[in-house]
C-alpha cells in the first residue's frame, strides 16, 4: 500500500483530453473536449443527465472508443499507465448476485499485478482486508457481495481501487469515503450529482455537457453563469446551489 | 437392465456431458448467456448439414466442426442484430434461433432425398441419441472434458472478473474480448458435442439446470462450478441408467427430468436460499409480532387505568385487533412458558418481566411515531400504522440511537410516555 | 380447393395468428417466452391425448394451454423468487415440461399416434388430406378449420383488449395505475399465446413457430412506428414469407415449414439492411453525414 507521500509528483497532467469526440450510432455524446487535469486534485466532474460524464471516463479507460482526438494520462497513452489508474464503476454495472465475497472483488484489484496463470495467494487476500479496513468495513470481507447494503457495495468497489495502488482514481460513482485515498499527489476524478457539496469536497471541477463548458479550480469555475450554461438554467437545485456556493465563498472571505 | 458395452458407453458419456455441461453452465447462467446457448444449439443443425453436403462424410469430427462453425457464427449474428439495429437481445435470440434451424431442417430434408444422404443419420443431431454413441465419440468427449477443464482451472481468475465486471477487466488491460470469445467457444463446443446425446431442444437444460441447482448451495464461484458439474455428472449417470433400466425412456429427457427435480430440492431445501426455510422464517416472524402485540395491548390495557399487571378477560383483547381466542391463546401459550405471561382461565395478566418486555415494544412504537413526526413532518394521524410494522423489525440498538438522536424525549406526538428501559 | 391451396391458405392463417401475439411479445421484450411456450406445451399436447384419444379434441387444446400458462406462472415464480434470473427461468423450465413431454410420447407411443418429429417441424404438407367429417359429409381440411378459428379469436381478443394490450406493452405501471390489471392482461395474452401455438403445432412444428412469431414482428419493428400499422405489417411480412417458403420448399424439394421460416429469415435480412429509417445502410449514411454536422455553436 502507499505510505503516505510515497508517490512522488511526475510534474505531468494526470489526465490530457485533446479534440475528443465521442460518437454512439450516429449521436454524438462528447463534443470536441478539450480538457487537462493537473495532478494532486480533488476533481468533480458535473453535468446534467446524459451529458456524457461516465462517457468521459471510460474513454479515459479505453473501454469506449472514441471518434476523433486523443487522450493521454500522464503523457502516455493510457495502455501504458493503466497500472497507475485505479477504477470505480458504477454499482448498477454488475449483478451482485454473483457468486463471490466482498474480499474476491476487492482481490480483482490486484489481477493486473497477480499476472497470467497464478491464483492470488495470501498475501493479495491481505492486501484486500487492508484496504477493506482501510473503510472500516474489514468485517464484511467473508460476506456475499449481494448481503452488503448499497453503501457497503459502494465501499467494496472503492476498496477494489484502493488495492489498485493508483496515483490517479477514476470514479463513475459519488462516494462518501473519498478522503481514504486523498494524498498529496494522488488525483482522484469523481462522477458527481450533489452539486450543493461540490465547493466542500473538490478543489477542481469539470462542467460537463456534451461539450466542456468549463474546467478549473472551484472558486474560478464553479460559478451561477458557468451552471446555467450547464444546465440550461431550468433546475432549482442549481439556484440552491449557487446560493450555497456564494454564502461558503462569503464566509471564506470573512 | 444388462450391463452391455452400450449401457457403459453411455453412462460414461451422459456422465462427462453432465460434468463439463455443467460446469460452462455456470459462465453461461452469469453472463446471462442462458438463452444465448439455447440458440447456439439450434444454430448449430445448420453447420452439420452444410458439413455433410461438402464432405460427404459422417465421422463426427467433421460434423462437429461444421456445428462448431455455424454455431459460433449464429452468436455473431446476434451480437449484430443487437448492435446495428432497434431489436432487443431476446427478439434477436429468438430470430436467429428459429432462422438457423429452418435452414437446418430444410438442408435436412433436402439431403435425406439425396441418394446418399438416405441413411446419414444426421436426424441424431435433433432429438440426440445416446444409444449409437461408440467408442470414438466416447475418445472425443473425454478430449473436450478435459480441454474444459484444463482452460477452466488455468483461466480461473480471469473468467471470473470477464462475468463480474467486464468494464473493470478492460480497465486493467485484459484481453477482455479474446476471453469471452473463449468461453463463448468452449461453450459452443460443449453444446455441439452434446447435441447427439440429448438433442436441440434439451442441450440448454443440461447447461443451466445444473448450474441453476448450484447456485442455491453456495456463494462463491469455485464451489459453485465443482457443485454444478458434480451435479451435472450424477444426473448424467443416473439418468441414463434409468433410461436404460425402464423401457422407451430416452436418455436425454431423462437425464434432464433428473436434474430438474435436483434444481426443484435446492431451490426449496438450500440452506439459507431455500424457499421452505424462509416460509418457516416468515411463520416464525408473524407469531413473535402476534406475541409482541399481545404484551403491547395488555400493557396499553393497564395504561388506561386498570393498571399494568391486572388481570383483563380474553373477550377484551379480542376487541382490540378483532383476532380469535383461540389465536390469542395460542400467542399466549409460549408467553406462559416464558413466564412473562400468566393464566387464569380466560383472564390473562403481565408478569413483572411481561411488563418489561412490553414496555420495550411500546418504546419502539412512540419512539418511531416522535422519530416520523420530527423528521418527516407528518401530522400525527398518519404516524400510528408505520409504527405498527416497525416496532416488531427495529433492534435494541437502532432504538437507542434513535432515542438519543431525539434528544430522550418523554412523551410521543399523541402526548403519551414513552416507557424508559427499567433501571 | 387444391392442395396447394390449402397449404397456403393453412400457412397464411398461422402466420398472421403468430404475428398478431407475436407483435405484442416482441414489444414486452417477452419473444424467447413464446419460445419456452412453445415447447412447453408438449405435455399438455401428450396428455390430452391420451385421454382423448383423438387429435382434433378440444381437451388437447385445453391441456396445452393450461400447460402454457403454467410454464408462464412458473418462470415468473422463480424470477420473483430472487433465486434465478429472468432468462434462466426460462432456461430451466421449458426443457423440464418438454422432457416429460417426450418421455410421454415415446413411453405410449403404441397408443399415441403423435411423432415427434411432426411435433417438432410439422407437416403442412399433408394437411389437406386430413379432412373433417360433420354427419358423413366433408366440410373441408381439418386445418383450416383450426387455424382459422384461431385466428378469428386472436382477432376477437385482440380487438376488444386493444387499448389495454397497447397500453401494457408500453408502460406496465401506468396500466396498472389507471387500473387495467397488467398481470391479467399479461395471463390473457400467453393464454393466447399458448392457443396459437398449439393450432400452429401440427402445420409449422414447434421450433418453427418460434419464427413465425418473432421474426415477421421484428420486420416490422424495423419498418413501422406505429402499433396498428406494425400488427398489420406483422401480418404482411408472415404471409410473404409463407408464399416464398413454400415456393423456396418446392424448388429444394425440402420440408415447407423449414422454408418458410428461411423465407422470414431472408425478410428480416432485407429490412435489416434496407429499412429507410431503421436499417443498417440508413443508419451509415446518416452517420458519413453526421461527421462534419453538429458546428461549433
Amino acid at each position: 500500500m502507499t505510505g503516505a507521500g510515497a508517490v512522488p509528483k511526475t510534474g505531468l497532467p494526470a489526465v490530457e483530453v485533446h479534440d475528443l469526440t465521442v460518437a454512439y450510432r450516429s449521436n454524438p455524446v462528447l463534443w470536441d473536449v478539450d480538457l487537462k487535469v493537473p495532478e494532486g486534485r480533488l476533481v468533480a466532474i458535473v453535468g446534467p443527465n446524459g451529458a456524457g460524464k461516465s462517457t468521459l471516463l471510460k474513454t479515459i479507460l479505453g473501454q469506449v472508443r472514441q471518434t476523433t482526438g486523443w487522450v493521454q494520462v500522464y503523457g502516455e497513452p493510457y495502455a501504458t499507465r493503466r497500472s497507475w489508474v485505479g477504477y470505480v464503476p458504477q454499482r448498477e454495472s454488475v449483478d451482485w448476485d454473483f457468486p463471490t465475497l466482498a474480499q474476491d472483488v476487492v482481490t480483482m484489484g490486484l489481477y493486473g499485478r497477480i499476472g497470467w496463470l497464478r491464483r492470488p495467494g495470501r498475501r493479495h487476500r491481505e492486501i484486500a482486508l487492508s484496504c477493506l479496513e482501510r473503510l472500516g468495513i474489514g468485517h464484511l470481507a467473508g460476506r456475499q457481495i449481494s448481503q452488503l447494503s448499497g453503501g457497503q457495495q459502494q465501499r467494496v468497489f472503492l476498496a477494489r481501487a484502493l488495492a489498485q495502488d493508483a496515483r490517479l482514481y477514476l470514479m463513475d460513482e459519488p462516494l462518501a469515503g473519498v478522503d481514504a485515498t486523498t494524498e498529496k499527489a494522488i488525483t482522484v476524478v469523481v462522477v458527481h450529482h450533489d452539486l450543493q457539496t461540490v465547493p466542500e469536497y473538490f478543489d477542481h471541477v469539470v462542467l460537463l455537457n456534451m461539450r466542456l463548458v468549463a474546467a478549473g479550480a472551484v472558486e474560478e469555475v464553479f460559478t451561477a453563469e458557468n451552471l446555467q450554461q450547464t444546465y440550461g438554467g431550468r433546475s432549482s437545485i442549481l439556484t440552491r446551489a449557487a446560493e450555497a456556493l456564494f454564502a461558503s465563498k462569503a464566509t471564506l472571505k470573512e | 437392465m444388462e450391463w452391455t458395452y452400450t449401457v457403459r458407453n453411455v453412462l460414461v458419456g451422459s456422465s462427462l456431458l453432465g460434468l463439463t455441461g455443467g460446469v460452462l453452465g455456470c459462465f453461461a447462467l452469469l453472463r446471462r448467456q442462458s438463452l444465448l446457448s439455447d440458440a447456439l444449439a439450434h444454430a448449430a443443425l445448420p453447420g452439420v448439414c452444410v458439413a455433410f453436403l461438402l464432405t460427404g462424410s459422417k465421422s463426427p469430427e467433421v460434423l462437429l466442426a461444421g456445428a462448431m462453425v455455424a454455431g459460433i457464427l449464429g452468436a455473431f449474428a446476434i451480437l449484430g442484430v443487437i448492435r446495428n439495429s432497434r431489436i432487443k437481445e431476446d427478439a434477436a435470440i429468438g430470430i436467429i434461433l428459429s432462422v438457423f434451424f429452418g435452414i437446418g431442417i430444410v438442408l435436412l430434408t433436402w439431403i435425406q432425398k439425396l441418394p446418399s444422404g438416405n441413411q446419414s443419420g444426421l436426424d441424431r443431431f435433433l432429438f440426440g441419441q445416446a444409444a449409437t454413441m461408440g467408442t470414438d465419440d466416447i475418445r472425443l468427449l473425454s478430449a473436450v472434458t478435459l480441454l474444459v477443464l484444463f482452460a477452466v482451472v488455468l483461466f480461473f481468475k480471469e473468467f471470473k472478473l470477464v462475468s463480474f465486471d467486464h468494464g473493470f477487466g478492460v480497465s486493467l488491460g485484459l484481453p477482455v474480448k479474446l476471453l469471452e470469445f473463449g468461453l463463448t467457444s468452449l461453450l459452443v463446443l460443449v453444446v455441439v458435442i452434446g447435441l447427439q446425446m440429448v438433442g436441440v431442444v434439451l442441450m440448454v437444460a443440461t447447461l443451466l439446470t445444473p448450474a441453476a441447482a448450484a447456485r442455491q448451495w453456495t456463494d462463491r464461484l469455485g464451489a459453485m462450478l465443482l457443485v454444478s458439474g458434480g451435479i451435472g455428472a450424477v444426473s448424467g449417470s443416473v439418468g441414463s441408467l434409468a433410461s436404460a433400466t425402464i423401457p422407451r425412456v430416452p436418455t436425454g429427457p431423462a437425464i434432464v427430468l433428473v436434474s430438474s427435480v435436483i434444481l426443484v430440492f435446492s431451490l426449496m431445501l438450500a440452506p439459507r436460499r431455500g424457499m421452505v426455510w424462509a416460509m418457516l422464517q416468515d411463520r416464525l416472524v408473524e407469531r413473535r409480532i402476534r406475541r409482541e402485540n399481545l404484551l403491547k395491548d395488555l400493557y396499553l390495557a393497564g395504561e388506561r387505568g386498570i393498571g399494568f399487571g391486572s388481570w383483563v378477560t380474553l373477550p377484551i383483547l379480542m376487541g382490540y385487533r378483532g383476532l380469535s381466542g383461540s389465536g390469542l391463546l395460542r400467542s399466549a401459550r409460549r408467553l406462559v412458558k416464558n413466564s412473562l405471561l400468566e393464566r387464569s382461565g380466560d383472564q390473562l395478566r403481565l408478569t413483572a418481566d411481561g411488563i418489561r418486555e412490553a414496555a420495550k415494544v411500546v418504546r419502539k412504537h412512540r419512539l418511531w411515531e416522535s422519530y416520523l413526526s420530527r423528521r418527516l413532518e407528518l401530522p400525527p394521524d398518519h404516524l400510528h400504522r408505520d409504527a405498527e410494522m416497525m416496532e416488531h423489525a427495529l433492534s435494541d440498538e437502532v432504538v437507542d440511537d434513535l432515542d438519543r438522536r431525539l434528544g430522550y424525549p418523554e412523551r410521543d406526538p399523541h402526548g403519551k410516555p414513552i416507557p424508559r428501559e427499567a433501571s | 380447393m387444391s392442395d396447394t391451396f390449402v397449404i397456403l391458405l393453412v400457412g397464411c392463417m398461422v402466420a398472421s395468428s403468430c404475428a398478431l401475439v407475436g407483435t405484442f411479445l416482441v414489444l414486452r421484450k417477452m419473444a424467447l417466452l413464446g419460445d419456452a411456450i412453445s415447447h412447453s406445451v408438449l405435455p399438455g399436447i401428450a396428455i390430452g391425448f391420451l385421454l382423448s384419444q383423438s387429435r382434433s379434441s378440444l381437451v388437447m387444446v385445453v391441456g396445452a394451454g393450461a400447460l402454457g400458462v403454467l410454464t408462464v406462472f412458473l418462470v415468473e415464480r422463480l424470477q420473483r423468487s430472487g433465486r434465478l434470473y429472468a432468462d434462466a427461468s426460462i432456461g430451466v423450465v421449458f426443457p423440464a415440461l418438454f422432457a416429460v413431454g417426450v418421455i410421454l410420447i415415446s413411453r405410449y407411443a403404441s397408443m399415441i399416434d403423435l411423432d415427434l418429429d411432426c411435433v417438432l417441424y410439422g407437416e403442412i404438407a399433408y394437411t389437406p388430406w386430413d379432412l373433417v367429417v360433420v354427419a358423413g359429409t366433408t366440410v373441408g381440411p381439418r386445418a383450416v378449420w383450426v387455424t382459422g378459428l384461431t385466428l378469428l379469436l386472436n382477432l376477437v381478443v385482440i380487438g376488444l383488449f386493444f387499448k389495454e394490450l397497447k397500453l401494457v406493452s408500453f408502460d406496465p405501471g401506468l396500466c396498472e395505475a389507471l387500473g387495467f390489471r397488467p398481470v391479467r392482461l399479461h395471463y390473457l395474452l400467453m393464454a393466447l399465446v399458448s392457443v396459437t401455438v398449439v393450432a400452429a403445432f401440427e402445420s409449422v412444428g414447434a421450433i418453427l413457430v418460434v419464427a413465425m412469431l418473432v421474426v415477421p414482428p421484428c420486420v416490422a419493428y424495423l419498418l413501422v412506428d406505429r402499433l396498428v400499422l406494425m400488427l398489420a405489417t406483422a401480418v404482411a411480412s408472415g404471409c410473404i414469407a409463407v408464399f416464398a417458403g413454400y415456393g423456396l420448399a418446392r424448388v429444394l424439394d425440402g420440408s415447407i415449414a423449414g422454408g418458410m421460416a428461411v423465407a422470414a429469415g431472408g425478410l428480416f435480412i432485407l429490412a435489416f439492411l434496407l429499412s429507410p429509417r431503421y436499417g443498417l445502410i440508413a443508419s451509415w449514411i446518416r452517420r458519413r453525414r453526421a461527421v462534419g454536422r453538429y458546428p461549433a455553436q
